[in-house]
């Protein structure tokens, strides 16, 4: 029995991973969340959103990296960061002109809503294939490691080592630093109470003199923002191909409803909540029951409750059990 | 001019698109595109069914044609020596154990009152056939994927005829979208798609990695045919004797009859479900759903049970694109998991109803064809636009050269440009609802 490295072990591979994904989770589904409060539909486009902006900024990481422009120890996309967002900015209020806005004014019904996001899903998803191609991209730099699992070991004297990513300790970083953010912006701006007002009560909101179209643009700014930093991070994290992107769609759709579709808190939630179960779920926890169990009772096989391949399943019992039992989700959503 | 006119006008225009094609490329290449054509057809009236008569939202139709295509390995290909005994029916009394405990725990949930005793009930349940479960499946699944990994490694199918699989493709879809209509409707529309998304892609990551199925990314080769194999018609005396009587080379010859075999079955296939959905539409039940669709409260308080009716509706649906899912697959003769895109088979499929007109059967199966030929033509088109196009940079050029790479892409931006467009300019489609 050894618990200490049994603790280790367990914050390694499920821990510190698990909280990574579930902070990228959670600033994909915000943006879902948002869009669902206020605009009044599920955005299907959301995936290739986030695929957009990490596509501008990896490619403004290349430019810098080959310009010779870096940031030291931490990656040189924190740098394109601000130009993805921009990029992603311009790319969701260009659709929200063209596309949105005429259904809007029409008054259409949400499903309709879907079907068009659907339709500019598609055409953003054969933009960024068509930019940089299907398949996967590389943009990482800096420092790997803010601990590796040799210092662990030298450090601790400890058995079992433990790895912290940069990109892991960076995406905990950036999640909270954005997350914090965004709530001082709803809660305490102006025009933030004024989104807030007009997701309750539309009727009410208008009665009171805000103007929708301003409330439309802030809440697409704020999307494109999260989604990009949410891309770049998974990007950094993972891997940036396209089709990981919409395939993300699942985890993040079952985030925001887990949570509460358009509560911007459950989202949070939600993107935790899918993580922690993935990970867990689909962990082998030999390892970690072999330090923690007495010496006799060690497990023969891998004690993994499902293959990694099956991750999304996860994702979409937990969503199934939410629908059938809460269907307004943990934290009271608008959805009924 | 009058309706019928103007229907059997779009509908020469694609006879002559298709013949055109016949004439200008290849009869080869002509008569894939009638195949698919008829097959893309029937999904469209399969999501028609879904969307046009009841506006329910299906974004999951992959995963109901990949069931479909499951279903032609399952039922027509030979059964595996030897795998039965090594562990098909252990994988089988896993698979009893499985669904026993999740009854149970359906039962619990219902028989029991709400209470703390209950939850906990209901996750031993749960977990203790979790656990028999995997105990005595594992080891079935090892001992069948052990068999001759190479060549099989899968459990096999029935051995029947591969027109049979086609229904039993359907039934797989029905089962499927009895769960998922079962738990997603009744809530918001946006929860259907959501769900069945989800199920799409879960149905494709359990072909790809359930390899004693159907051998998962492995492939299965070499289906069974309806149709007789052109290296027997190239040997028939007969056959040969009539091709060159026509004129005809016996190698084309017999691709081409081969391929006009499956056309006509497929055409069968279609004038049955079409004239079926079009009397369904026409009946009390196809008004019935149509006013559900246009107003479920005023429904609801002339005692129409809206979410039961939903889930007719969608289950029909699901079993129509299960059955042109077998079909695709029968056409192929192989099973490639990795070959279901969600582009292609789903959003395709929406973009042909709502290009046709959803609401009108006629209106999808027209959808079916144009959009299909679109979808294999705009290929070229691209590559011919983009060489104009790219016709005054340098030879050589970067940037030239990325784009003439890219021309692949070009099929994702046209179709949902189309789709866009049409939704807002044309919302009713080519031929629209009555």
């Amino acid at each position: 029995m050894d618990l200490l490295n049994a603790l280790v072990a367990f914050a390694n591979f499920v821990f510190i991973p698990a909280a990574a994904y579930g902070a990228q989770l959670a600033l994909g589904a915000l943006g879902v969340t948002l869009i669902y409060g206020i605009l009044r539909f599920s955005n299907f486009a959301h995936g290739d959103t986030m695929a957009f902006g990490s596509m501008v900024t990896v490619l403004v990481t290349w430019w810098m990296q080959s310009a010779g422009i870096g940031f030291g120890p931490l990656p040189t996309a924190l740098l394109a960061l601000p130009f993805g967002i921009l990029g992603c900015v311009a790319l969701v209020l260009f659709t929200d002109k063209v596309v949105y806005k005429f259904y809007r004014e029409q008054k259409a019904k949400p499903v309709i809503f879907v079907i068009v996001s659907m339709g500019v899903m598609f055409i953003i998803n054969g933009l960024v294939r068509f930019i940089i191609g299907p398949d996967d991209q590389r943009f990482a730099d800096g420092e790997r490691f803010i601990i590796s699992v040799r210092e662990f070991k030298d450090m601790t004297g400890l058995k079992e080592g433990l790895a912290f990513k940069t990109t892991q300790g960076l995406t905990l970083v950036t999640a909270f630093v954005v997350v914090v953010l965004l709530f001082w912006f709803l809660n305490r701006t102006r025009t933030g109470k004024s989104m807030r007002a007009y997701s309750d009560n539309e009727d009410l909101a208008l009665l009171s003199g805000i103007n929708p179209e301003r409330v439309v643009l802030v809440t697409w700014i704020i999307v494109a923002t999260l989604a990009t930093i949410a891309g770049v991070l998974y990007g950094l994290d993972k891997t940036f191909k396209p089709f990981i992107y919409f395939q993300l769609l699942l985890p993040i759709f079952a985030s925001a409803i887990v949570g509460g579709l358009g509560n911007p808190v459950g989202a949070i939630a939600g993107g935790f909540v899918i993580a922690f179960s993935e990970v867990t779920i689909t962990y082998a926890w030999k390892k970690v029951l072999v330090y923690a169990l007495p010496e006799g009772l060690e497990p023969s096989g891998l004690v993994q409750l499902m293959s990694t391949d099956y991750k999304f399943a996860v994702s979409f019992v937990i969503l199934l059990i939410v629908l059938l039992f809460k269907p307004t989700g943990l934290f009271k959503g608008q959805s009924v | 001019m009058s309706d019928t006119a103007r229907n059997t006008l779009y509908f020469a225009i694609v006879a002559a698109l298709i013949l055109g094609t016949g004439f200008v490329q290849s009869w080869n290449s002509a008569l894939f595109i009638l195949n698919m054509g008829l097959v893309s057809a029937i999904m469209a009236l399969g999501v028609n069914l879904q969307w046009g008569f009841a506006g329910l939202f299906n974004v999951g139709i992959m995963g109901f044609v990949a069931l479909g295509g499951l279903a032609t390995v399952l039922v027509a290909t030979p059964a595996v020596p030897g795998a039965w005994d090594a562990g098909g029916m252990r994988i089988l009394a896993g698979l009893v154990l499985a669904i026993m405990s999740i009854l149970s725990a359906v039962m619990i949930y219902r028989r029991m009152s709400a209470s703390r005793l209950r939850g906990v009930a209901i996750f031993a349940v749960l977990a203790v056939g979790f656990f028999a479960f995997r105990a005595v499946f594992d080891g079935g699944v090892d001992a069948v994927e052990a068999i001759n990994p190479a060549t099989s490694g899968n459990i096999g199918g029935l051995n029947l005829p591969i027109l049979l699989a086609w229904p039993v493709g359907g039934l797989l879809a029905a089962g499927a979208a009895w769960i998922i209509g079962k738990t997603a409707l009744g809530l918001r529309s946006d929860y259907l798609a959501i769900a069945t998304l989800g199920i799409a892609e879960i149905i494709i990551a359990v072909m790809k990695n359930e390899d004693w199925m159907a051998r998962g990314v492995k492939n299965v080769i070499g289906l069974p045919r309806p149709v007789p194999y052109e290296i027997d018609l190239q040997n028939s005396a007969s056959f040969i004797e009539k091709a060159e009587g026509f004129g005809f080379d016996v190698v084309t010859a017999s691709t081409l009859w081969v391929k006009l075999l499956y056309a006509g079955l497929f055409a069968v296939v279609l004038i049955i479900l079409f004239l079926m959905v079009q009397a369904a539409l026409k009946s009390p039940w196809g008004r019935m759903m149509r006013a559900i669709r246009d107003n479920e409260v005023s429904s609801e308080a002339m005692g129409k049970h809206v979410t039961a009716r939903h889930l007719q509706v969608f289950i029909l649906g699901s079993a129509i694109c299960g059955i042109a899912g077998a079909m695709i697959t029968t056409l192929d003769g192989q099973l490639t998991p990795t070959s279901y895109q969600p582009l292609r088979f789903t959003f395709l499929v929406w973009v042909m109803v709502i290009v046709g007109g959803s609401g009108n059967n006629l209106g999808a199966v027209l959808g079916g064809f144009v959009i299909w030929f679109f979808w294999v033509q705009v290929e070229p088109l691209g590559h011919g636009l983009l060489s104009v196009l790219t016709s005054g940079m340098a030879e050589g050029s970067a940037l030239k050269e990325h784009l003439m790479g890219s021309v692949a892409h070009m099929r994702l931006l046209t179709m949902g440009l189309i789709l866009l467009l049409v939704l807002r300019f044309s919302p009713r489609g080519l031929i629209p609802e009555k």
